[in-house]
């Protein structure tokens, strides 16, 4: 007879002996490390939309597009003020700068076997301007639109390409941004084949890859993992044959991941983990400085904010190096312009210190001795909620009131957009290796009212400053690159000096490789982040 | 005796006795389904979040902004946008998510299996062992055993989840390694099972893989044991408490006076009697797990519908988190329609 003893012990034992037996079939065959041969990355991947070269723009998809695509040129590693050719074996520039010729590799293939040809690099380039996705403008900014796109950008044979800008521009600039991930080469014929309802295969291409880089995409699973394989013809060679990028939201989840040998590389640990793991000799760090930067705009419309002598205050009462050290340390470092470390022209010093005697100076020669009150938008989020209340902080010391407004970045992005912000600390990401691309979001305002075509960071601030906004455009097109360095600088003393942008801080990418990995290097830009070198022993 | 001379008490048919009920129900469904549309509708579009930004960046120029907004219809009055969104609501079209690319039904398939997996897993060891020890407390109320069981339910009500989650991956994964890390699968698995239900163990079950099905029964004890533990707690107590009225109650004295075993008054007369309110609480607190594993999800890096709402909201992709919540409130409303049935099986007064 059953007693109540006996279905008691039973209906306790039910689950406990089902997790157990689980437990024991689990531990036959997976309970070893990650296999030989394969790399396994614990990552955050929820911020993947799209893996089409075209259309993709954010940070994991990027990192995978760098990997299983070439471009036709690449920044090189040696030299950051330099390209390198990638599929292009080597090209050279009318004495107009207006027509370049790339003549290509012959050993580049895709996974399929055929060769890359400049028909594929052409098609890749007028499917990037007809689409006009995200990050199309980055191409179409040189004045390439659906109507002339084909006649300006075309094969003449299987390993040349003719590339003809509608007007003259920078040459540097031009190939910083061919070498970005929207000048990826996608296979013609099998992106064709899959095209439906002449999206040029946008949706197929959206969840697959197609490019003739070192690795392919074998498998995606939104929110859970990316894998990819070597391409057997791709020509480079790879010491990992198979690489399994695994989303993990929780950094402590990742710490546990590697320490028990089920993650080969763990890209997501806080500052706190890191330094944990740093003493643990089994484990191996390697970093990279991103180029996106924290920064806080400080809006024109906003009286106080428009005297040049506040915004100078403001950037000499902030206590840079102690918000590095203490909110940020192994994950940000101190950077004063907005041009971060690694892209050619960037400045490095640093200028201002926390100098409350100055800061308060200038606030009576702005006639505010007495302070003011003001808002700052942030996001919620660390380490901006902690970053904002030492900003508070210091500012208070001179009399600069601020009241803080917290909210997800993308609202806070969403305010900024609508012009409606008083100060907001926000973070902002060069689109493209050139220093094109930070130049006109921090200085370029050719038109302040609601109609206007640029609308990006100073228009948004309502920032004009007439003598920048032409610079940009001019060292746009300055075809000596020394010159035009050398333009860069001068535009970031200048900002430094007038721009009602406070440079705070800059990314610092850390990954930590499991006991036997080696060979992993973060790319400034997520689509320089290489796999082809990790090495597994 | 005769019938004779007896008044005729007009009856109403019996085959229609249902309509009402059923319609009635019917109705308060269609109800509740457009009061959530239009809630969580409302909601999304009064977020101070331009939706623009999921899809283009922060960086893309107006033009293609604006051509962004006109796709998506942004441009229109918001009552038009609705009617919009009902229309091919009613068509089974429930939108294309921005951030997965996938259409949100395709979404939901991928990512609802797996939460309900976890929360089904989940409830069938809260039940398992909640309502016993419940029902054990119930009875030596007053005893150690009962404190200890009130302690016990105490931490799993107060401790934090996401606490019981990195807890348990510390113990049973890092420590003991009785059990395996994060997600549905080794990595040895990726690929190996096709995909035919979403539910990881019974595609591995249809595809004979026994290691497969191993391995995915090991990754789910981690998850479903803590989420379980949560949900015990309150299954205990409210089984504890429901059976402390019952055993007060006058036909228990009855039948222990009758002198029937204490198993019989115990399971077939208090328990019997408490059945109907507890198909309630397991009815919301499975509910509760279908959306409420986010956290869980999170840490255990599981790909379901809470981390799939979760990513969305925080993206603006309104799509997703339309089709998700009303995928939530559908079982909410399924469950409720469950447990009213069961009712009727087991009530015989409610019939």
């Amino acid at each position: 007879m059953l007693t109540r003893r006996a279905l008691l012990a039973a209906t306790a034992a039910t689950p406990i002996a089902a997790g157990a037996l689980a437990s024991a079939g689990w531990s036959s065959r997976a309970a070893a490390a990650t296999p030989k041969g394969i790399v396994v990355m614990a990552k955050q991947i929820d911020d993947i939309v799209s893996f089409d070269p075209a259309e993709s723009y954010e940070f994991s998809n990027n990192e995978v597009d760098g990997n299983v695509y070439r471009r036709l040129v690449a920044p090189s590693h040696a030299d950051a003020n330099k390209v390198v050719g990638d599929a292009a074996e080597s090209w050279t520039v009318s004495p107009d700068g207006k027509i370049f010729t790339f003549k290509l590799k012959t050993n580049a293939f895709f996974p399929s076997g055929k060769a890359l040809t400049a028909e594929d690099a052409a098609y890749s380039l007028q499917r990037v301007v007809k689409l006009n996705k995200t990050p199309g403008f980055i191409i179409t900014q040189f004045g390439f639109t659906k109507d002339n796109v084909d006649s300006l950008i075309k094969a003449t044979d299987a390993h040349t390409l003719h590339f003809e800008l509608p007007t003259a521009q920078s040459t540097s600039f031009v190939l910083f941004c061919l070498s970005a991930n929207v000048g990826s080469i996608v296979e013609k014929a099998l992106v064709s084949a899959n095209e439906a309802s002449g999206d040029m295969g946008n949706a197929w291409l959206k969840t697959r890859s197609a490019g003739a880089g070192p690795y392919q995409m074998t498998s995606y699973a939104a929110s859970d993992h990316v894998s990819i394989e070597a391409n057997p013809h791709s020509g480079i060679p790879v010491d990992t044959k198979r690489v399994i990028i695994r989303h993990v939201a929780d950094p402590s989840a990742q710490l546990l991941m590697l320490q028990k040998g089920d993650a080969d590389i763990v890209r997501n640990l806080t500052p706190d983990q890191l330094k944990t793991i740093g003493a643990n000799k089994e484990f191996h760090t390697t970093s990279s400085p991103q180029s996106s930067q924290i920064y806080i705009a400080l809006n024109q419309n906003v009286p106080e904010l428009a005297k040049p002598q506040v915004r100078q205050a403001i950037k000499w009462a902030i206590d840079y190096e102690s918000i590095a050290k203490n909110i940020t340390p192994n994950s940000y470092v101190v950077s004063q312009s907005f041009l971060p470390a690694g892209l050619p022209g960037a400045l490095t010093d640093k200028p201002f210190h926390k100098d409350i005697a100055k800061a308060k100076a200038l606030m009576a020669e702005a006639g505010l001795a007495g302070g003011f009150s003001v808002t700052m938008d942030t996001p919620s989020t660390q380490p901006y909620a902690d970053i904002a209340q030492a900003v508070q902080a210091d500012l208070a010391a001179i009399g600069i009131k601020i009241s803080l407004i917290s909210g997800e970045a993308k609202q806070v992005i969403t305010k900024t957009r609508a012009r409606q912000h008083q100060m907001a600390m926000l973070y902002w990401g060069t689109d493209y290796f050139d220093p094109n691309s930070n130049a006109q979001a921090f200085c370029a305002n050719p038109d302040d009212s609601d109609a206007s075509k640029l609308k990006i960071l100073a228009w948004r601030s309502h920032y004009v400053d007439k003598e920048l906004t032409d610079m940009v455009d001019v060292a746009a097109k300055e075809l000596d690159s020394a010159k035009r360095v050398a333009m860069y600088q001068k535009m970031q003393r200048l900002s430094q000096d007038r721009a009602p942008f406070v440079m705070l801080l800059q990314a610092i990418a850390i990954a930590v490789e499991g006991k036997g990995v080696s060979g992993f290097t973060i790319g400034p830009l997520p689509d320089y982040t290489k796999y082809a070198e990790i090495k597994k022993a | 005796m005769s019938d004779a001379g007896a008044v005729a008490i007009p009856r109403r048919p019996r085959r229609r006795a249902w309509l009402g009920p059923l319609a009635s129900t019917l109705i308060s469904v269609v109800i509740t389904l457009f009061g959530l549309v239009l809630v969580t509708f409302l909601i999304g579009r009064v977020m101070p979040i331009d939706p623009t930004i999921a899809i283009v960046g922060d960086h893309a120029p107006p033009d293609v902004i604006a051509q962004v907004r006109l796709d998506l219809g942004l441009d229109r009055p918001l009552v038009v946008q609705f009617a919009i969104y009902v229309e091919k609501l009613l068509h089974g079209d429930l939108g294309r998510s921005v951030m997965t690319s996938n259409t949100v039904v395709d979404d939901i398939g991928h990512f609802f299996p797996a939460t309900i997996e976890l929360a089904t897993v989940a409830i069938l060891i809260a039940t398992l062992i909640g309502v016993p020890l419940g029902v054990y407390a119930a009875v030596r109320q007053g005893s150690r055993t009962d404190h200890a069981v009130r302690v016990f339910c105490l931490a799993g009500q107060s401790i934090p989840i996401f606490l019981l989650a990195l807890l348990s991956l510390l113990i049973f994964y890092a420590t003991l390694g009785w059990a395996p890390g994060t997600g549905r699968q080794d990595v040895i698995f990726e690929g190996e099972v096709p995909f035919v239900t979403g539910f990881l163990t019974i595609d591995a079950l249809l595809d004979r893989d026994w290691d497969a099905l191993y391995d995915a029964l090991a990754h789910l004890a981690q998850p479903a044991g803590v989420l379980a533990y949560f949900s015990m707690a309150y299954i205990t107590r409210m089984t504890r408490a429901f059976m402390l009225d019952a055993l007060r109650g006058e036909y228990v004295i009855t039948a222990r006076a009758k002198g029937l075993s204490a198993a019989r008054v115990i399971w077939r007369h208090a328990f019997g009697n408490i059945a109907v309110r507890l198909i309630t609480v397991l009815a919301l607190t499975y509910a509760g797990l279908l959306e409420g594993a986010v956290v869980t999800e999170t840490v255990f890096s599981w790909p379901g519908l809470g981390q799939y709402l979760t990513v969305s909201l925080l993206n603006a992709d309104m799509n997703a988190v339309l089709g998700a919540t009303l995928m939530i409130g559908l079982s909410y409303l399924a469950l409720n329609l469950l447990a009213d049935g069961l009712y009727h099986v087991l009530d015989p007064r409610s019939r």
